[in-house]
C-alpha cells in the first residue's frame, strides 16, 4: 500500500529526515516509536502533505502512485488520513458542516453521489457511537473550546466518516487520560479491517497496549535505527531510548 | 463656490418647506455651526486615513418626498424574516406608515416618528435632541440641520420590552444624487429594556448620501441593545454617528455590521457617566472591490468601576480598504475600569490594506485596559487541517474566510439576526453546495 524508499526531508532549511524506508501492507499496524526530536511526527506530517517541509530525496510510492507529486488535499482524497497532534480550533465551523464538507469530497473523488444534511445525521448516528461521542458535539464549531480528549476523540470520528485506506496517528495518546485513551484506540480497532492499514506515531508504549502493532519501528535523529516486532515496543519500555541512540551514530 | 456654501442655500430652500420647520433654533445653530467647520480633511487627525472628499465635492440636495411604490415584498430581504417585529419604515428619509407595523408595543412604551413627537411629546425632543451626539462634528452638524423625520423610542421606568423594534432605512431610484439625514433618539429610563436594530438598504441602484446619528440615553440600571446593519447600495456614501450615554449599573451593546457603500463612516460613542456600567461595541465588516470602511469607537470612562469590551474584525478583498480606530478615554476619576479592545483583519488580496489605530488615553492609575490588534492572511495550519481531510484549494480558504467572520457574529445575542447575517455571509464566501 505504502513503500516509502530513502526518503530525506527538511524544515526551515534543516535536515530533519535522513533516508527512511518503510512499507506498510493492507492490513497490518506499524508503530513508530522515538524519542522527541527523532522525526517522527515530520514522517507523519511529509506523508500527509504538509507545506512546511521540504522533501529532499527519495520517494514514497502509495497505491503505486508517486505520492509527492500529490497535493494533501487529493492524498486525503485518495485515502490518507492524519490524525493531528494538535487538532486545529476553527471558530465559526460547525463541526457538523465540515464533517460533511470532507465527507462529500471523499465522495466526489470516489465517483459517489453527495450527501445532503439529513442524510448525512443518519451516517453520524453511527460514527458517533464508535467514540463515544452525541450529536449535539456536530453542533460545536469544530475543536473550538474542545478538551484534550475531545479533540482527540473527534480526530478519530473524523477518521471513522473518511474511512480512510491508510490512518496516521500522530501521537494520539499525549495529554489523554486513560479513559480517553480505551475510547480513542477501541475506536481505532473498530475501524480496523483487512484492507487498511494504521501507523501509530508515538514517544510512549502505553498506546500499543489497546492498538496492538504488527511491527515496530524506531527512529532515531531521523534514520530508522531499529524494527522489530510488538515485543520491541515492550523493550523500549523497560530500557529507554538512549541504548538504541549509542549505535545509532555508528555504521550499521 | 465652496461644498458648505451649496448646504447652506439647501438649507434655506428647505427652511421654507412646511413640514421641516421643527426645531428652528437647533437646526440654526447647525448649520452655522456645520459652516464654521466645513468638512473634515485628512489633515483631521480623526479622519487621517478617510478622505470625505467624493462627498464633499458633490452637493447631495436633501431628497424630495415621493410617494414610495414599494411593497412589503420589496422589503422581505432585509427584514429577517420577522414578521413579529415592530417595524418602521422610511424611504428615501421619509416615514411610509402603509409599510410599518407596531401598532402591538407594550402600553407603555412610546414609539413616534418625529412628526408624531412634536404633537405628542414635545419636550422630549426639546430636552434630549442635539444633546448627546457631538455637534462639533461636521456630519452631526449637518444630520441636525437636514434631518426631516426620525424615530424617537422612549422606553418609561422598569418597562422591558420584549420585542426588537426595527427601524428600516431604504433609499430606492428616487434617491439618486440626493442626501437623506435621518435622525433616532432613543430614552431608555431607570431599568428599562428595548432591543434596536437599524438597517440601511438600497433597492435599485446609484449614488446617494446617508447620513444619520442615533442618540441614545441609557437610564440607570437599563439595557439597551442596538445593532446597525449597514448595506447601502454600492455606489453610495453612508456616514453614521451613534451617541451612548450610560447611567450607572446600565449595559449598552452596540453591533455594527457593514457590507455595503463605496465610501462608510460609522462612529460609535459611549459615555460612561455612572457607575458599575457595562459597554460592549463589537463589529464586523467585509469589503471587496474599491470599497472604503472606516470605524471609529470611542469609550469614554467617566465613572469607575465600569467595564469595557470591543471586538471588531473585518474582511478585505481587491483593492478596498479598511480602517478601525478604537479609542478609550480613562478619567482620572474612573478607577477600577475594566477595558478590553481586539481588531482583527483579514487580508484576502494584495491590493487590500487595512489601517488600525487602537487609542488609550489613561488618567487613571488602578485600571485594566489591553488592546491588540492583528491584521493578516489565513491560517496555514488551518488550511492544512482543512486540505488533510480533503477540502482542498478555493474550498477551505472559503471557509476558513466564513470562519472568521462567523466568530464574531457569535457575539451578536438576537438570534434572528445572527443567523440572517450569518446565512448572508455564508452565500457571499461559500461557493454553492452542488449536492
Amino acid at each position: 500500500m505504502l513503500k516509502i524508499d530513502n526518503l530525506t526531508a527538511n524544515a526551515g532549511g534543516k535536515q530533519i529526515l535522513k533516508g527512511i524506508s518503510l512499507a506498510v501492507n493492507a492490513g497490518e499496524v506499524h508503530a513508530i516509536m522515538g524519542p522527541n526530536g527523532s522525526g517522527k511526527s515530520t514522517l507523519a506530517q511529509v506523508i500527509a502533505g504538509h507545506p512546511g517541509y521540504e522533501v529532499t530525496g527519495g520517494t514514497v510510492t502509495y497505491e503505486g502512485q508517486d505520492l509527492l507529486a500529490l497535493d494533501a488535499e487529493v492524498r486525503a482524497q485518495q485515502g490518507i488520513f492524519l490524525a493531528f497532534q494538535y487538532p486545529v480550533e476553527i471558530p465559526g465551523v460547525s463541526n457538523a458542516y465540515f464533517l460533511r464538507a470532507a465527507y462529500n469530497e471523499v465522495r466526489k473523488a470516489k465517483g459517489l453521489e453527495e450527501v445532503d444534511p439529513m442524510e448525512f445525521l443518519d451516517v453520524m448516528a453511527q460514527k458517533l457511537k464508535i467514540v463515544e461521542m452525541t450529536e449535539d458535539m456536530l453542533q460545536r464549531s469544530v475543536n473550538a473550546g474542545f478538551s484534550g480528549g475531545e479533540k482527540k476523540r473527534n480526530e478519530i470520528l473524523q477518521m471513522a466518516v473518511l474511512d480512510p485506506k491508510l490512518a496516521i496517528l500522530d501521537e494520539t495518546d499525549s495529554g489523554l487520560d486513560i479513559d480517553a485513551l480505551r475510547i480513542v484506540a477501541e475506536g481505532v480497532n473498530k475501524l480496523k479491517r483487512p484492507d487498511n492499514a494504521t501507523i501509530v506515531v508515538t514517544h510512549y508504549q502505553r498506546l500499543l497496549n489497546y492498538i496492538v502493532p504488527d511491527y515496530v519501528h524506531v527512529l532515531a535523529q531521523g534514520r530508522i535505527v531499529r524494527s522489530g516486532g510488538k515485543e520491541l515496543a515492550l523493550e523500549l519500555e523497560e530500557r529507554g531510548y538512549d541504548w538504541l541512540l549509542e549505535t545509532a551514530g555508528a555504521p550499521a | 463656490m465652496t461644498a458648505h456654501s451649496n448646504y447652506r442655500e439647501l438649507f434655506e430652500a428647505a427652511s421654507h418647506g412646511a413640514s421641516r420647520d421643527f426645531l428652528p433654533q437647533l437646526k440654526i445653530a447647525a448649520i452655522e455651526q456645520f459652516e464654521a467647520t466645513g468638512f473634515p480633511t485628512t489633515r483631521d487627525e480623526d479622519w487621517h486615513f478617510t478622505s470625505v472628499s467624493p462627498i464633499a465635492e458633490r452637493t447631495f440636495r436633501p431628497v424630495r418626498p415621493s410617494a414610495t411604490t414599494l411593497t412589503g415584498d420589496d422589503l422581505a430581504p432585509f427584514t429577517y424574516g420577522q414578521d413579529d417585529w415592530h417595524l418602521l419604515v422610511f424611504v428615501n428619509g421619509r416615514f411610509e406608515p402603509a409599510l410599518s407595523s407596531f401598532a402591538q408595543l407594550d402600553a407603555d412604551a412610546q414609539v413616534m416618528t418625529f412628526t408624531e413627537a412634536l404633537k405628542e411629546a414635545p419636550e422630549l425632543l426639546a430636552e434630549r435632541l442635539g444633546t448627546l451626539a457631538p455637534a462639533a462634528h461636521a456630519f452631526t452638524a449637518l444630520n441636525t440641520a437636514f434631518m426631516a423625520d426620525g424615530v424617537v423610542i422612549r422606553v418609561p421606568r422598569g418597562v422591558a420590552l420584549e420585542t426588537p423594534i426595527h427601524i428600516l432605512y431604504v433609499a430606492d431610484a428616487h434617491a439618486v444624487n440626493a442626501s437623506q439625514h435621518p435622525r433616532t433618539l432613543v430614552v431608555a429610563e431607570r431599568g428599562a429594556q428595548v432591543t434596536l436594530v437599524e438597517t440601511f438598504a438600497a433597492i435599485g441602484g446609484g449614488t446617494y448620501f446617508t447620513n444619520h446619528v442615533a442618540e441614545v440615553v441609557v437610564g440607570e440600571g437599563a439595557r439597551v441593545d442596538h445593532y446597525k446593519v449597514q448595506r447601502e447600495g454600492g455606489d453610495a456614501f453612508h456616514v453614521g454617528t451613534t451617541q451612548a450615554t450610560q447611567a450607572r449599573d446600565s449595559i449598552y451593546h452596540s453591533f455594527s455590521f457593514a457590507i455595503g457603500a463605496q465610501l462608510s463612516r460609522t462612529n460609535v460613542y459611549s459615555k460612561l457617566l455612572g457607575e458599575n456600567c457595562e459597554v460592549r461595541l463589537n463589529g464586523l465588516y467585509a469589503l471587496e472591490e474599491a470599497q472604503h470602511a472606516d470605524h471609529q469607537t470611542f469609550v469614554e470612562h467617566i465613572a469607575p468601576g465600569c467595564s469595557s469590551r470591543e471586538v471588531y474584525k473585518g474582511i478585505l478583498d481587491g483593492t478596498s480598504h479598511g480602517v478601525f480606530n478604537g479609542k478609550v478615554y480613562v478619567h482620572p476619576e474612573a478607577q477600577k475600569t475594566d477595558g478590553k479592545q481586539t481588531n482583527k483583519a483579514l487580508l484576502l488580496s494584495d491590493g487590500a490594506r487595512v489601517d488600525s489605530k487602537p487609542q488609550l488615553e489613561i488618567f487613571a492609575d488602578d485600571v485594566k485596559c489591553t488592546h491588540g490588534a492583528t491584521v493578516g492572511r489565513l491560517d496555514e495550519m488551518a488550511l492544512f487541517y482543512l486540505k488533510s481531510r480533503g477540502i482542498g484549494g478555493e474550498r477551505a480558504r472559503a471557509l476558513l474566510t466564513y470562519a472568521f467572520a462567523a466568530e464574531v457574529l457569535e457575539l451578536i445575542e438576537l438570534e434572528p439576526l445572527k443567523v440572517a447575517l450569518e446565512a448572508l455571509l455564508f452565500e457571499r464566501f461559500i461557493p454553492p453546495d452542488p449536492a
